[in-house]
Formats: structure tokens, sequence, C-alpha cells
């Protein structure tokens, strides 16, 4: 009986089993592989032989003599091709009657061996042949048959060549550094607004009054919305020319110019004599993330609110507490573990956060991250290496945290 | 008249942070309506906000007559209309004069209704330190309310109304969003018009149907047996399961992608539709499977030894009993499935380039760029995001109540 439970139940996880390995679990391997490997965009593509057929002569009679020309030549500028060749099917009618020395024809099947090609190889081979009466009868084309290609290339991919360069560029850069430190700062800071924020409306819709479904439904949007729409948007309205929030300020006299939220890097601010640059755009961005998911903690804690029971409160106010101390010294410590688990969950996929700050600045004005980067040096400087290297430093650090967290992290809260 | 003391001090506070809190707040509201421009006049709102508060924190709680109530009204009329010479909004009132009636109205009811709700029945005299928290708090609670509903409907607004309007109308005056009835609505639609003809938006609405709903139903196929055996079945790794299931939910795509990238690139899965109907299964299970658990564990198990008592197979028990009690947990999985497979981006921006297979997230991001103007950008994102607002607003509590209940338990 147990044993047929445990059959049952590898059975009924064998599906998740085997689509989380091929997509999530090999893909992280894969990436190791990848970020020891000099691996370009361009690479992807094997080098392979390019052949291109055509009919050269008029075929009208019985007789005519016409000549099938391949031109082939390498994709490849610089990978050599080992073993070389195709086959092709000449079409009924055509007898072959002078041929290229590199190829062989049994019946209507040609075969042609090229041997081993260099990189940026072009040629001609030319088969001669007569026409004949089945030919002008069945109107087929040459073309008609694909050649079949054969022949291999190192893949830089699969071969067992490794090297240290995509880590030793991407720590040598003095950029690097800097990009470590503006995920921290943003994963940090997005974290903690997004919890206060969520806190302060939990606190708001934890009593019941008139529109308070409506409320709620209202409060989550950020977070339902898809993230191009609402990125997007805050484009629009923190544009410096027509953006909406500019010219709000402007009004009310908030500010004098506009200001570039997502271009500009940091201006100077003067307090009381002491001068510090306070970083325009990632603000910014941290703000767009506080508010695009509040809504999930402000859930979260109001759900725990509401699990709350109200006799504690009841007593604390006897005893006359004040509404301050009754958050301070019942809600908070009823609230901790929520928060503990949120703060931990809202951390980690802040740090793994990609879209937000790609759609809205692009890593652009100081707000590139570590996984902006991987795109950045996958994708735009096409060094697929290099971005996997990147790939592993974000996941050793995540681990790193996940690891912290999970060591100094009370046990009965998860 | 009572004495005035702390309470007095602190019911003036709060009235002069809402006598510029609601002037901001609906000169805003007022210029984006009407499409006028005006500069606020803040200070007299909070002049004007201190004396309404002062008039009501002066009296005893129980001599707070309507005569009083209208005295504190007809503080802020004097105030408003005296200091700024007749132009409470900082706009002769003979300028769009009706938006501006109906703004002031909706000012002074404001300021007065706020500062007699945070004053309530409290003294203007010496508070003990209860009732002056108390005070505190019902001001922070009103302003928490305001603020957080303007930072909510602002973008939105904003995103709706751009999407209305043209261009040029926009850069000349960012802060006009009034919409003129008269133009007919094939004009004030135009840009969604043009999506949906030109830009090839239908497309793009069907590709994100059909990728959503397969993304939901793979899901549900892998996690609900994958759910049932963590939560019911003994076994090797069970637990260990259960807990860690959902460390495959904290990897990021951003890893995955360049290996996904290369081998769908090679084996002719990247540029297609099911290449995305792999990849988002393969994120949602774990979450998935994991929220179903909780819930399955919730469910008394002696409903379902009754059934194998009574001759039913797991399957039987599985298909007759759980799946049944556990609609509104897969209604609520289903729900947060099809968000997230609805509103992702990295590997649909990533893996299409064939506009016949674009997605929405994929097709709107194709429309930022200088040539398409915005108005079109912010139709795409309206189009985007109405269908899953909308089953969104439509299934709420569902996936309240399952988001909760699943996995917060303590």
């Amino acid at each position: 009986m147990a044993k047929r439970e445990m059959k049952l139940a590898y059975v009924m996880l064998l599906p998740t089993f085997a689509i989380v390995l091929a997509i999530v679990m090999g893909p992280l391997l894969a990436n190791f592989w990848i970020s020891f490997k000099p691996v370009q965009l361009g690479d992807l593509r094997p080098a392979s032989l390019i052949t291109n057929e055509r009919l050269r002569g008029d075929a009208e009679n019985a007789g005519d003599a016409v000549a099938i020309e391949y031109r082939i030549r390498n994709s490849s500028r610089d990978d050599t091709i080992a073993g070389a060749g195709f086959t092709d099917t000449l079409p009924e009618g055509l007898t072959p009657t002078a041929l290229d020395e590199r190829c062989t024809v049994s019946g209507q099947f040609l075969t042609c061996e090229l041997g081993d090609i260099e990189g940026g190889f072009r040629d001609r081979i030319r088969i001669e042949a007569t026409v004949e009466p089945s030919y002008l009868e069945n109107a087929l084309n040459p073309r008609d048959s694909r050649p079949v290609i054969t022949g291999t290339a190192d893949n830089v991919l699969t071969n067992f060549e490794f090297s240290l360069e995509n880590f030793r560029r991407v720590f040598s850069s003095s950029e690097f550094w800097h990009v470590l430190r503006v995920s921290m700062y943003y994963t940090i800071f997005g974290t903690a607004g997004a919890l206060v924020l969520g806190l302060f409306a939990a606190q708001l819709l934890n009593t019941t009054f008139a529109g308070r479904g409506f409320l709620r439904g209202l409060f989550l949007f950020p977070y339902v919305a898809p993230v191009i729409a609402v990125a997007f948007t805050w484009v629009v309205l923190l544009d410096p020319f027509s953006g909406t929030l500019n010219s709000i300020l402007q009004q009310i006299g908030f500010i004098d110019s506009p200001v570039n939220f997502f271009g500009e890097r940091a201006v100077t601010i003067n307090l009381f004599g002491l001068q510090f640059d306070f970083p325009v755009a990632l603000s910014t961005v941290i703000a767009f993330e506080a508010w695009r998911y509040f809504p999930l903690s402000f859930l979260f804690i109001l759900a725990r609110m509401q699990s709350i029971s109200s006799e504690m409160y009841e007593a604390a106010e006897i005893d006359g507490a004040t509404p301050l101390q009754q958050f301070w010294y019942l809600s908070l410590p009823q609230l901790a573990g929520i928060l503990a688990v949120l703060f931990l969950l809202r951390f980690i996929w802040t740090f793994n956060k990609f879209d937000d700050i790609f759609l809205l600045t692009g890593g652009a004005a100081g707000t590139r991250t570590l996984t902006v980067d991987v795109y950045e040096q996958a994708f735009a400087v096409s060094n697929l290496g290099a971005g996997a290297a990147v790939a592993v430093v974000v996941f050793i650090v995540l681990l790193t945290f996940s690891l912290l967290f999970f060591t100094f992290s009370p046990k009965d809260e998860a | 008249m009572t004495r005035p003391g702390i309470g007095f001090i602190a019911a003036v506070v709060s009235g002069g942070i809402w006598g510029a809190c609601w002037m901001i707040v609906i000169s805003v509201i007022f210029m984006l309506v009407s499409g006028a421009i005006t500069r606020p006049p803040v200070g007299i709102a909070l002049l004007a906000g201190v004396a309404s508060a002062a008039v009501l924190a002066a009296t005893m709680p129980s001599q707070r007559t309507p005569g009083i109530q209208i005295a504190s009204i007809a503080a802020i009329i004097v105030l408003l209309g005296g200091l700024t010479l007749g132009a409470p909004l900082g706009l002769p009132l003979s300028q769009v004069p009706l938006y501006q009636l109906v703004a002031i109205a909706i000012l002074i009811v404001l300021i007065w209704i706020s500062n007699r709700l945070v004053i309530g029945d409290l003294s203007g005299g010496s508070l003990p330190r209860y009732q002056l928290e108390l005070m505190f708090i019902r001001m922070m609670k009103g302003l928490g309310f305001v603020v957080f509903t303007v930072i909510v409907a602002l973008p939105f607004y904003v995103m709706v109304m751009t999407s209305l309007k043209s261009q040029q109308s926009l850069l000349a005056n960012p802060l006009d969003f009034s919409i003129d009835l008269s133009q007919g609505a094939e004009s004030l639609f135009r840009s969604y018009i043009e999506l949906f003809t030109q830009f090839r938006f239908g497309t793009f609405l069907i590709n994100s149907a059909i990728v959503s709903v397969a993304t939901v139903i793979i899901t549900l196929a892998f996690s609900i047996p994958g759910a049932y055996a963590v939560s019911r079945l003994r076994f090797p790794g069970q637990a260990f399961l259960s807990r860690s299931i959902l460390l495959i939910y904290m990897v990021p795509a951003i890893v995955l992608v360049i290996p996904l990238y290369a081998v769908f690139s090679q084996i002719g899965l990247r540029n297609t539709l099911t290449g995305l109907m792999v990849v988002y299964p393969a994120t949602t299970i774990p979450v998935a499977l994991y929220m179903l658990q909780g819930y399955f564990r919730g469910l008394p198990a002696e409903l379902e030894e009754a059934g194998l008592m009574d001759g039913l197979t797991r399957v039987g028990v599985i298909l007759k009993i759980t799946l049944p009690l556990s609609l509104p947990a897969l209604a609520s999985v289903a729900l947060y499935v099809f968000m997230i497979a609805w509103n992702e981006f990295l590997f649909a921006f990533m893996f299409l380039d064939n506009i016949d297979i674009f997605t929405l997230s994929r097709g709107v991001v194709s429309l930022n760029s200088s040539e398409v103007p915005r108005q079109h950008l912010m139709a795409g994102a309206v189009v985007a995001t109405v269908p899953v607002l909308f089953i969104f607003l439509w299934f709420e509590r569902f996936l309240v109540s399952g988001l909760t209940a699943g996995s917060v338990k303590g």
C-alpha cells in the first residue's frame, strides 16, 4: 500500500519535474556553462554550407545542352567546415554529360564531396547535361529538389574549450561595482518602500466604511496592470517636456523648471550647508517599484490584520493604551511574521527584477542594475558569454542572500 | 468657548494641512478637467483651513450647533474669497465659470468636512495623550486616503486620457485633458481605431489570449496532481518538496533567458508561440503547486478517506471530492497564472520577432518609438490593461481569499 502510494506520488509529480528540469534547472546549469565560453550572439548559428542552384542554358528541345550550376559558400568568414558536401536529386530527363571532379552521379543522384573548407570559401560547381524528352514533358525545375547539406563545424557552445575571459572582463570593468551598488540601493529601498506603503494602505482599509471594496480594488490596480502599460504611463506622465506631473508641480510652484525624472543622473542638493548628490533617476525607478508592488504587501498585511482578534485591542483600550501604542505594541508584533516573509520575498523578487528598469530608463542615467547589465552585455553588446557571466553573479548574490535570510530568520514564520 | 490648549493647536495645524491639500488636489483636477491654467493660491487655502478649524475647535464639542458649522464654512469662504480678491482658484471667476463654481463649492465642503471629521467630538482645550493621538491618526488616515487615491488613480487617468488626445494638444498644454465630445466618436477614438486597423492589435490580442489561456490550462494540469501528491501522499522527499518548491520561483528569469534563447534558437522554438507556452508554465507551475498544496492540506482528509472506503480510486477521489471542494483555490490560481502570463514581458520581448505572433506586451513595446505618437502608445497600454483588469475585478474575491488563504498561515 505504502509502496503503491509512493509510486503514485512520483507519477503525479513527474510532469512537474520534467518541465521544471527542462526550463528552469537545465538553463540554470547551461548558464554556468555559457559563462565560461567566449560566445557571441552570432555564434548561435554554427558555420554551414550554403548552396544556390540554378539552370544555365535553354532547355527547349530534346538534345539541348544545359548546365546545372551550384554556387556554394561557407556561411562563416572564420570557421572551417569539416567534411563539407551535399547531395541532390537531378530532375528526371537531364542526363549528366560532364561532371565537376568533386562530384559523382549514380542514376539521378548527385553527390559532391568538398572536403574541409575554410571560412569565407566560395566556389561554383557545374554539372553539364543534355535534355531528354521526358524532362520537357514533366516541366521540372532543378530547384524543386533542395540539396541536402553535409558537414560539421565546430560549435563553440558545445565544444570543451573554456575560458575565464568573461569573468575577467566583468570584474575588471570599472562599471561593475557601480552596477552592483545601484542594484543594492534599488533592491533595499524598493522593498522597504513597497512594504511601508503596503502597511500604511492596510491600516487605512482595516476599518469598514462605504466604498471600502472599491478602494481595495483600486489600490490593487498597479500590481494587476501589465508592466509595459504602467511603465510607459509613468514615462509619459513624468516626461520633462509634455509630462503632466512636471506641469502640475510647476503650477503649484513646487519646482521652477521641469525635472527630467528618468534622464537626470543626479542633482546637487544644498541642505543646511551640507551638499550631497541626490540620484534623481534612481530614486524615480525606486518610487515606481514601491508604487507598483505595494498592493501585494498591502493584500497580505490586510489579511493578517483581519485575523488578529479584536479582544486584544479591547483589553488594551481598557488598560488605557493610546492608538499609537496599540499599533506599536500590539499590531506590529502580530505583523512581524508576515512582514518578515514579505520582506524576504520582495527583496528577492526586486533583486531579480528586469522589466521595470529596462522599460523606464533602459539602464541609463545611473539606474543600471545587474539584471539590466545581463541584457546589455548579452544582447546589446552581443556578447552572450559576458551576459551569462553577469547572470552567474546575479545568481550567486541571490543565493547568498537566501542562505543568510534562512539562517537568521526565525523558523516558525515560513 | 474653551480655553485654547494643545487640542486647539493640533486642530489648527490639521486645518492648515487640509486647506493646502484640498486646494492642490481640487485645482489640479479642475485644470485636468476644464483645460484652464491656474496657479492655485495654496497659502491662502492653508489660512482658510486654519480659520475653519479654529472656529470649530474654539467651541465646546457640545456647543457646536449648526450655526457654528455655518460659521466654520463662512470662515473658509471669506478668507478664500477675500484674500484672493475674488479669485479663489487663482483665476477670475468669469473664466470657465461653471467648472470654477463647482470646484470651489467642492473645495469648501471638503475642507470643512475634513476639519469636522478630524476634530470630531474632541475639544480644543488641553487634551490627554489618547485623544491627541486620535486626532493625529484621523488626520493621517484622511491624508492617506487622499494620497493613495491620487497616486494610484492619476497614472491610470493620464493613460486613458492621453490615448484620447492628440500629440499637438498635449505638447501645447500637458495639463489639458478636457474631452471635446463634439468631435464625434470616430475622432475621439482615432488612436484605438488605428491600432486595430494599422497596427494589428486585434492579432496581438488573440495571441495574448491564446498564450495566457494555454498557460493556465497547462499549469493546472501539471500542478493539480503535483500539489495533491505533495499534500496527501506519503513518499520520501515529501516534506522537502513541499518546502522547497517555491525556491524554483526565486530563480531570476534573466538568468534563464540567455540559455533558453541559445537553445530555442537552435531547435527552432524561439520565434514561436509554442516556445512561450513552454516557458510560461514552467515558471508558474511551482507557485501554483505551492498555493494549491496549502489549500489541499486545509481540506478535511476524512472526506477523502470516506471516498476511498466507498471504493473510489485515488483518481476518483481527486476528481469527485478534492477538486469540487477546491474550486475557489483553483479559480484564484488560474486567475493569478493568467495575470502572470498576460503581463509577461521579458520572454515575449526576447523571443518574438515575427509581427504575426506578437503578444500584447511585445506589441506595445513596438509602439515605443519616436515615429509613433504618444496617444497610440497609451491606447496600446489601455488595450493591454483593460482585459486583465476586467477579469481581475470580476474574480477579485477569489484571488484575494485564495492568495492569502493558501500561503499565509501564522
